[in-house]
């Protein structure tokens, strides 16, 4: 049987998320802590991708959405208005990244202090490379 | 204006301000008498959270010839450090009790992080492989100093340039002046990391990565040596294997120019042969020295004291 979820009034639909992806998206953007209605789809089916998730958020549209663009870029976001999709927002990548990820350098000050903020700054938008703020580490995906 | 910045990074300085800094150094060893009381009432407080021999005495002779006082432990198992304290917590207390603090630390970006906890002055004497800012003021005005420019110069870098701060430090710095040419002379395994080679690169300097010294040494106008460090290694049998790869001699010196500037941040093990200390291209020892000098310089310029009423 078809899982059938609302379409919404008014809210942002967080789309081609990677699928096994939207739990992490869906703590990132800390929606477990939101008093609005969230749905959290997984392994929807997509034509494009065979599978993806998807995350729909209603009758909210002030989230921070900066860091969608660091964790994937082709998700797609989509803000509704009156059942109508009134805007496309293009992710791009945020310029600094806060405790999202650590520094995999073993000397780096960040791997030893307690409490300390993990922070990279981007240094190549068109690559996508970050650095680490304290170190320079630089960060890649692959290790 | 450099009264109350913190010297984290080389970069922390506008050229302007190198300026600004080296033409006290001149003064400061023109008219060394004239500035033995300038920091009376000063205190310098120095974490010194890793070993260091000349950094420290170079920072504590600078305080004592301005007449300041000097704060601070050589190692930390003799703080509350040992006790598990924070960081943050160290530089706060440290803070109410000096007017400008020194601080080494073996991990990368300490002292940056501290920085952020700290509203008086803070100098990073070297922070595990990454980056050595006060060093590098003695390596330009060394440079400046017995070549007459920062500009038009090929840079050597031989020795380990994954781990020795002190190159990554000049490496950045130098890359600012025009017409820069780095040749990085390092086994494989020890060429600058990442993130310099990208700037290096961004930046469009022209470089080369070179294994071996003899072959290039001819070209160079400065020849950065540097020791290969055992504590920087994962372990002991890398260390054996690469440690002998780069040693200056005599012998290798014949190809090189007749003017080359010879500098090393010190301490050498076996890397620059004791015979090549009389040549005249040794500069090493000179620039140990302008070290104290330069970080007279730094101290007065940070803690913004006015020296210049009778210049």
């Amino acid at each position: 049987m078809m899982l059938n979820i609302n379409s919404i009034i008014q809210g942002i639909v967080i789309d081609h998320i990677k699928p096994g992806w939207g739990l992490k998206v869906f703590d990132y953007l800390k929606l477990a802590d939101a008093d609005f209605t969230v749905a959290l789809i997984m392994n929807a089916s997509s034509q494009k991708f065979g599978r993806k998730d998807i995350i729909k958020i209603e009758n909210e549209i002030d989230i921070d959405l900066a860091m969608l663009g660091f964790i994937d870029p082709n998700i797609t976001v989509n803000i509704i208005e009156n059942e109508i999709i009134t805007e496309k927002i293009n992710l791009s990548l945020p310029k600094e990244v806060r405790d999202i990820i650590q520094c995999k350098n073993p000397r780096c000050i960040s791997s030893d202090e307690r409490n300390i903020q993990h922070k990279f700054v981007l240094i190549d938008a068109e690559n996508g490379v970050y650095k680490c703020d304290y170190c320079d580490h630089i960060y890649s995906w692959e290790g | 204006m450099l009264k109350n910045k913190h010297l984290i990074d080389p970069m922390d300085f506008t050229l302007e301000e190198l300026d600004e800094i080296f033409s006290l150094t001149n003064l400061i060893k023109e008219k060394q008498g004239d500035f033995t009381n300038l920091c009376n009432g000063k205190i310098l407080g120095t974490l010194f959270y890793e070993p260091s021999t000349r950094t420290r005495f170079s920072f504590e002779a600078a305080m004592l010839r301005l007449g300041g006082e000097v704060i601070g432990f050589s190692e930390p198992g003799s703080s509350s450090v040992s006790k598990g304290e924070s960081l943050p917590d160290t530089i706060r207390t440290v803070e109410a009790y000096s007017d400008i603090i020194v601080m080494r630390h073996p991990k990368e970006g300490a002292p940056k992080y501290a920085s952020n906890y700290c509203k008086i002055p803070l100098i990073n004497a070297g922070d595990g492989g990454h980056q050595h800012p006060t060093q590098t003021l003695a390596d330009l005005y060394t440079i400046m100093e017995s070549k007459g420019r920062l500009e038009n110069l090929t840079i050597g870098f031989c020795g380990d340039l994954k781990f020795g701060r002190t190159v990554h430090s000049l490496i950045k710095a130098i890359s600012r002046y025009e017409n820069i040419k780095l040749v990085l002379i390092s086994p494989i395994e020890l060429q600058i990391p990442k993130y310099l080679k990208k700037e290096v690169e961004d930046k469009d300097i022209d470089y080369v990565e070179m294994e071996k010294l003899e072959d290039v040494i001819g070209d160079l106008d400065i020849l950065y040596m540097t020791r290969v460090q055992k504590e920087r290694f994962f372990n002991e049998a890398d260390y054996i294997r690469l440690k002998d790869s780069y040693i200056l001699d005599l012998k290798k010196l014949e190809k090189a120019k007749t003017d080359l500037s010879i500098l090393h941040p010190l301490p050498r093990v076996n890397e620059i042969s004791m015979e090549v200390d009389s040549d005249p291209r040794a500069y090493y020892f000179k620039q140990t020295k302008n070290g104290m000098y330069v970080r007279m310089a730094l101290i007065i310029k940070l803690l913004g004291v006015d020296y210049d009423a009778k210049y």
